[in-house]
This record gives C-alpha cells, sequence and structure tokens, in this order.
C-alpha cells in the first residue's frame, strides 16, 4: 500500500500560509464605546454569526487580540486609553473604525469628540452607517481578510500613528 | 410652614436678599454674593430650616449682562420634605466662596460648575476638571464658547497620561 505522495502535497509560499492563517483567526478585542457596541454583540449571535469566518473569539485583553473595533463615540477624554490599548496589543494587528462616530466623528461636531479615530491610531477598514447593521461588520471583516491575504512579511504596517 | 421659614429668612438677611419670586408653589430667593455663604450656612444648620440635602448646584452665563455669572442652589429638607431655591449673581469676578464644607456633595458639583463655566469656588479643597481632561482650554458652556472647541480645525494629538 504506497502512498500516493503527489496527491497529498501541495506547494506553496510560506507567507501565503502565513496569511491564510491569520485570515481565519481574526480574533476581536471586545471595545465597545457607545451604541455601536450592540451592533457587534449581536454580530456575535446566531443569527449573523461571525464565528463563520474565525472570528468568534472576543478577547478582553489587548495581548490576545489581532483586532481592534473601535465601535462608537471617541471622545478626547477617551483617547488615551484608546492609543494606550492600541499599544497593547501584539502585532500584527489590525483597525475596524465602525459607525459613523468612529469614522468621521459622526454628528458630534463637538468639541469633546475625536473627529475620526484615524487621527490618533491607524485604520484599516472604515464602516459607515448610525449604527451600522450587524452584517456590515461581517463585510468588514471580509474586506479586512482581503486585506490581509495580500500583506507581505517584508512591508509590515506603521506600528503607532504617522 | 414654609411662610414661616421665609418670614424667619426675612428677618435675618433682609437686607441681603435682593428678591424673593414663588412661581408654581417654587421659592427662589436671589442672593446678594457678599452674604451667601451665611445665608445658606443658616440654611443648612438652623434647627428650624434644616435644608439638610444639596440636590444640585449649577452656573449660569448671562452673556452680554453685568455681573454676567449667576450660581444656583437646588435645596432640600428631608425632615420638612420643602424645597428652597438660592441664587446668587457673582459679583463682577468669577469668584465665590465654596459651600463644600456644608454639604459634601458640593464637592464635585463645584469642580463641575467651575469646569463648564470657570467659576472658580474659593477655599474649595480640590478644584480642578472633572469631566474634561486635564489639558482642556477653555470653558464650553461659557456662551462665547465656540461648539466645535477652539482647535477644532487641527489635528487632534492625543497625550498618553505620563506625557501630560
Amino acid at each position: 500500500m504506497g502512498v500516493d505522495i503527489e496527491r497529498n502535497i501541495v506547494v506553496t509560499s510560506i507567507e501565503k500560509l502565513v496569511n491564510w492563517g491569520r485570515k481565519y483567526s481574526v480574533w476581536p478585542l471586545t471595545f465597545g464605546l457607545a451604541c455601536c457596541a450592540l451592533e457587534f454583540i449581536v454580530a456575535g449571535s446566531a443569527t449573523i454569526d461571525m464565528a463563520r469566518f474565525g472570528s468568534e473569539v472576543a478577547r478582553p485583553s489587548p495581548r490576545q487580540a489581532d483586532l481592534m473595533l473601535v465601535a462608537g463615540t471617541l471622545t478626547k477624554k477617551m483617547a488615551p486609553m484608546v492609543k494606550r490599548i492600541y499599544e497593547q496589543m501584539a502585532e500584527p494587528k489590525w483597525v475596524i473604525a465602525f459607525g459613523s462616530c468612529a469614522c468621521t466623528g459622526g454628528i458630534f461636531k463637538s468639541y469633546n469628540v475625536v473627529q475620526g479615530v484615524d487621527q490618533i491610531i491607524p485604520v484599516d477598514v472604515y464602516v459607515p452607517g448610525c449604527p451600522p447593521r450587524p452584517e456590515s461588520f461581517l463585510t468588514a471583516l471580509i474586506k479586512l481578510q482581503e486585506k490581509i491575504e495580500k500583506e507581505t512579511v517584508k512591508e509590515r504596517k506603521l506600528i503607532t500613528a504617522p | 410652614m414654609i411662610s414661616d421659614k421665609l418670614d424667619k429668612i426675612i428677618k435675618n438677611f433682609g437686607t441681603y436678599i435682593a428678591a424673593i419670586k414663588e412661581e408654581k408653589g417654587e421659592r427662589t430667593i436671589l442672593v446678594k454674593p457678599e452674604a451667601h455663604k451665611e445665608l445658606l450656612r443658616f440654611l443648612r444648620y438652623d434647627e428650624e430650616m434644616s435644608y439638610d440635602m444639596l440636590i444640585d448646584l449649577c452656573g449660569v452665563d448671562y452673556l452680554g449682562e453685568n455681573p454676567r455669572f449667576e450660581v444656583v442652589y437646588l435645596l432640600r429638607s428631608m425632615r420638612d420634605g420643602d424645597r428652597l431655591r438660592v441664587k446668587v449673581r457673582l459679583n463682577g469676578e468669577d469668584e465665590i466662596e465654596t459651600v463644600s464644607d456644608l454639604w459634601r456633595a458640593a464637592d464635585w458639583l463645584e469642580r463641575e460648575t467651575y469646569d463648564m463655566f470657570g467659576i472658580r469656588f474659593r477655599n474649595h479643597p480640590d478644584l480642578r476638571r472633572i469631566l474634561l481632561s486635564d489639558d482642556f482650554s477653555g470653558h464650553p458652556l461659557r456662551k462665547d464658547f465656540p461648539a466645535e472647541g477652539f482647535d477644532f480645525d487641527k489635528p487632534f494629538e492625543v497625550k498618553l497620561e505620563e506625557e501630560i
């Protein structure tokens, strides 16, 4: 009984293998700032079920998470904590700005709201909406997976905001 | 009963009271700033008054008028169940004596009023911002403060705790 070697070996590059692994195990950080966080909670429920895309393990600790989902209004008082938690996350790490407030400040053209989280941390995917439907989170996750797929080992993201 | 209280207040502080208003059963005393601490101490500790609960303390900005700022005290007597509103117009300056030694609740309320209006409370134990960050410039509830803040067009620079 000989082993059929040709049908059991796949040739690929290590980069593609690593990206494939990363792509299907994006662990999000539970980081709800306002009402958009509820949509994120629903995204983990049975009807939407983000576990289908390998992203169900929401971590309470930044050390164990890959994805920071900034869901909600970011006030200026909260901004240092967001930056601190982002910097505590281990590389590789990605950020989704979820909701209008996280993208641009939304309706809060105000003295106490940061006009978009991209002013303090680099953002990979923007999801507009007030709030976005939980399906939008899946779209953002798939977009992020497409992005991770194309990443190369040589070109790493910036660790801190430019 | 409340009218007895008012009579006693007028008897003791008549010269310092600018006006007493009554509307829909709510009583408001407008007191002059030089005696507001004494009046509030009287309202707090006098056996007959016993306004032992400070419900709220807030500021008002009448931009364009002189004096500009007003501080409002909402008092309640736990024993008698009646309420009293005391208003004081600040005398030109934006400074007034603290009442945090009369009611412990006034401590944070005065910090909030300072944060939002820039009204300084003399002899307050720890007068610093309570809601906004320490490096914030301006006082947002003043009528001449723009809703977007002063440096809205500039990119926001976040400072971590150790950098401030």
